[in-house]
């Protein structure tokens, strides 16, 4: 999908979309930090004993995530940050392509 | 050839290609300095910020703390690794878009007050200082564990080296270094790895070995360790045990400490864009990842491993005779990291939980008169090769991986504090008129005074050596990460705000860790013992920080809402770091 502003990169950046972009930018942080959160604090510690039930290799998924799951979801999640930003900068036209 | 002069040899040829990276990349201006002219690939950066990270107690201690506990260390997995993922959404690109040089520098100009530079290199200077003293002494340590030279020796000879390339290339000669101890450090540690996991799970990749079957037993590994180490009255390996409130306030601690630690903020000043900003956390990530999904791998094993040593038959039958311990246990023997006491004068060694009353009676019933082996904590990851039977060449690897860890963490250091002095102190503070040439020469006399102080403070370490790392994350977690969230992410937050926030995280967290160590570590004087009965709400000092970071935001935001709105340059300036456009372009202004 394409952004109107994408057409003219050398369009001033007026107030609006500016606060767009920004407030685009905040839901994404949100949603990654919800899941960074969720799989550290709450898969791996608070919510450990429901999860209990679930076997993984000898012990139990919170095991699991406290000691690899949680690491290897926060790399996706970075990888996954810069991919969405990087088309979000795009769709705002604020990247950093030399223009 | 002997193991000795095999150690000399690695260590010797890693120190020589240091130092040739260091004539290759020699700085020759302050851009080069300090942010290696901003031309480091995303990947690269990746590489120099696992090793700038990972320092000694990663790479030497870290298995060895989970394998003692077990999952209540988790912790320290999630804390280390997690506060990537708030460094690359909340701070990097945007300090990046900045386009200066230091912590401090942003913080003065956000906070349009020279009063909020100072905290900021206060604070900076606290972390590093008690940061690098850890770097220092580890360095030391491994240098008389592996090269049978005195601590001081060693310590001279490795602050020599970091001297070399670090006063000639600053942080370009600092970067390429880097990678180059990245290198030698992961191989150094995931070689042994294999092969442990390979011995007891047939499975060639720890991190898969730890969840597979025990090959001795038939049972999943971590059933097997769990059954072994109750049968010997310790706490189940993957049982929770003590506060959870503290579990999460701890990992939390961890999280905030890293996103706001000075030195690896800075890594994130190197590379070309705001997007390789991001894009470079991630690598970075993956390459701390490699090592951090490898430990509690080598935890877990190195453990089993030593308990199936010592019982050959099973917890349930005799221990192995004194006589008939393997060759690595004498080795290790020598060093005293591990020492036998036969309290029965049974000649056999007994190794179980002495501290449990439950399990006394069962002690009792066996003739069991105390714990009689002691390990410290190291030798999970020192004598790994030699427990695997692994040729000397990976003994000599370990000796530089764990070289390299501690000299490219203090580096990394010493950059961060010699860069607040030269660029925050002297050319934004006292001398704003110093010219370029002056300002470089100013950062190398600042580096040189920097190592000289550290390896000082190396040799004659403070009594409270052991207790900084927690002090250095709690303040870092504390001070600097609000101030730099805030700043970035609110336009409100006045000068008088930070300042305050940041005085406050830094006066609570202290008082609550000398509550319990002592004021400023001298034993005796704490006014409560470090014990979990006595910490308010189970809250131990290493996991204060987080609240002291809680804290800070209150205060900065109490503050700022009863004073004058920063002025519209400033707010401007906040709007246009939001934003990545205009990176490459983005030149000093004063």
């Amino acid at each position: 999908m394409s952004h109107p502003s994408s057409t003219s990169p050398a369009r001033p950046i007026t107030a609006r979309p500016a606060q767009e972009y920004w407030s685009a930018n905040l839901r994404i942080i949100g949603i990654c930090l919800a899941i960074w959160a969720l799989v550290s604090f709450g898969f791996g510690i608070l919510l450990r004993p429901l999860l209990a039930g679930i076997a993984v290799g000898g012990t139990d998924l919170g095991f699991w995530f406290a000691q690899q799951g949680s690491i290897i979801t926060f790399v996706a999640l970075i990888f996954f940050y810069a991919w969405r930003m990087n088309r979000l900068d795009r769709e705002f036209g604020v990247d950093e392509e030399q223009s | 050839m002997s193991q000795y002069a095999l150690n000399l040899l690695v260590v010797g040829a890693s120190f020589a290609l240091y130092i040739g990276i260091a004539l290759w990349a020699r700085a020759g201006s302050t851009s080069e300095f300090y942010a290696a002219n901003r031309g480091v690939s995303p990947v690269m950066n990746g590489m120099a910020t696992a090793a700038d990270w990972m320092s000694a107690a990663s790479f030497i201690s870290m298995a060895g703390l989970i394998a003692t506990v077990g999952y209540v260390n988790s912790s320290y997995l999630m804390g280390w690794t997690g506060g990537y993922v708030l460094l690359a959404l909340l701070l990097a690109p945007y300090l990046r878009k900045f386009g200066k040089y230091t912590v401090p520098d942003f913080i003065g100009d956000r906070f349009y007050s020279s009063g909020a530079r100072l905290v900021a290199v206060l604070c900076l200077i606290i972390i590093s200082v008690t940061y690098v003293i850890g770097q220092m002494t580890g360095a030391g340590v491994a240098f008389s564990r592996f090269l049978e030279v005195d601590v001081t020796t060693g310590l001279l000879i490795g602050a020599a080296v970091v001297f070399v390339y670090a006063v000639l290339g600053g942080m370009k000669g600092i970067t390429y270094t880097q990678v180059a101890q990245y290198i030698a450090l992961i191989v150094a540690y995931t070689i042994p790895a294999i092969f442990i996991s390979l011995q007891l799970t047939g499975n060639p990749v720890p991190p898969l070995g730890l969840f597979s079957e025990h090959t001795a037993s038939g049972q999943p590994l971590l059933d097997r360790l769990d059954q072994v180490v109750t049968d010997l009255g310790f706490g189940a390996y993957t049982g929770m045990s003590g506060s959870t409130l503290n579990m999460v306030l701890f990992t939390l601690s961890l999280m905030i400490g890293t996103a706001g630690l000075p030195h690896v903020i800075i890594r994130f000043f190197t590379v070309p864009k705001v997007s390789d900003a991001r894009l470079s956390a991630g690598w970075a990530l993956v390459f701390i990842a490699l090592l951090y999904l490898t430990a509690p791998a080598v935890g877990a094993m190195a453990r089993l491993n030593l308990l199936s040593t010592i019982y050959p038959e099973g917890p349930q039958a005799a221990a192995l005779l004194h006589e008939e311990r393997p060759n690595w246990m004498r080795t290790w023997e020598a060093t005293g990291l591990l020492s036998w006491e036969d309290k029965n004068g049974d000649g056999r060694i007994q190794l179980y939980n002495d501290r449990n009353a439950a399990f006394a009676e069962t002690a009792a019933e066996r003739g069991w008169n105390g714990n009689e082996l002691t390990v410290n904590n190291d030798i999970i990851v020192l004598a790994n090769p030699e427990i695997a039977n692994l040729p000397g060449w990976v003994v000599a690897l370990i000796a530089a991986g764990g070289l390299a860890a501690a000299l490219s963490t203090a580096a990394g250091l010493l950059l961060a504090i010699s860069s607040a002095i030269s660029h925050d102190l002297i050319k934004r503070t006292i001398n704003p008129g110093i010219s370029e040439k002056g300002e470089l020469l100013a950062a190398r006399i600042a580096m040189a005074l920097a190592i000289i102080v550290a390896t000082w403070l190396g040799i004659n370490p403070p009594g409270f050596a052991a207790q900084v790392v927690a002090l250095a994350f709690g303040l870092a977690a504390a001070t600097l990460f609000p101030a730099l969230m805030m700043g970035i992410f609110s336009k409100r937050i006045t000068s008088e705000g930070a300042i305050a926030g940041m005085l406050a995280g830094l006066v609570f967290t202290c008082l609550y860790i000398f509550t319990y160590l002592g004021w400023f570590f001298i034993p005796g004087t704490n006014w409560l013992e470090n014990t979990p009965e006595n910490h308010i709400f189970g809250i131990a000092p290493t996991a204060i920080g987080s609240v002291g970071a809680l804290l800070n935001f209150a205060v900065a935001y109490g503050v700022s809402a009863v004073t004058k709105a920063p002025p519209a340059d400033v707010q401007d300036m906040v709007e246009s770091i939001r934003i990545p456009r205009g990176a490459q372009a983005a030149a000093p202004m004063h």
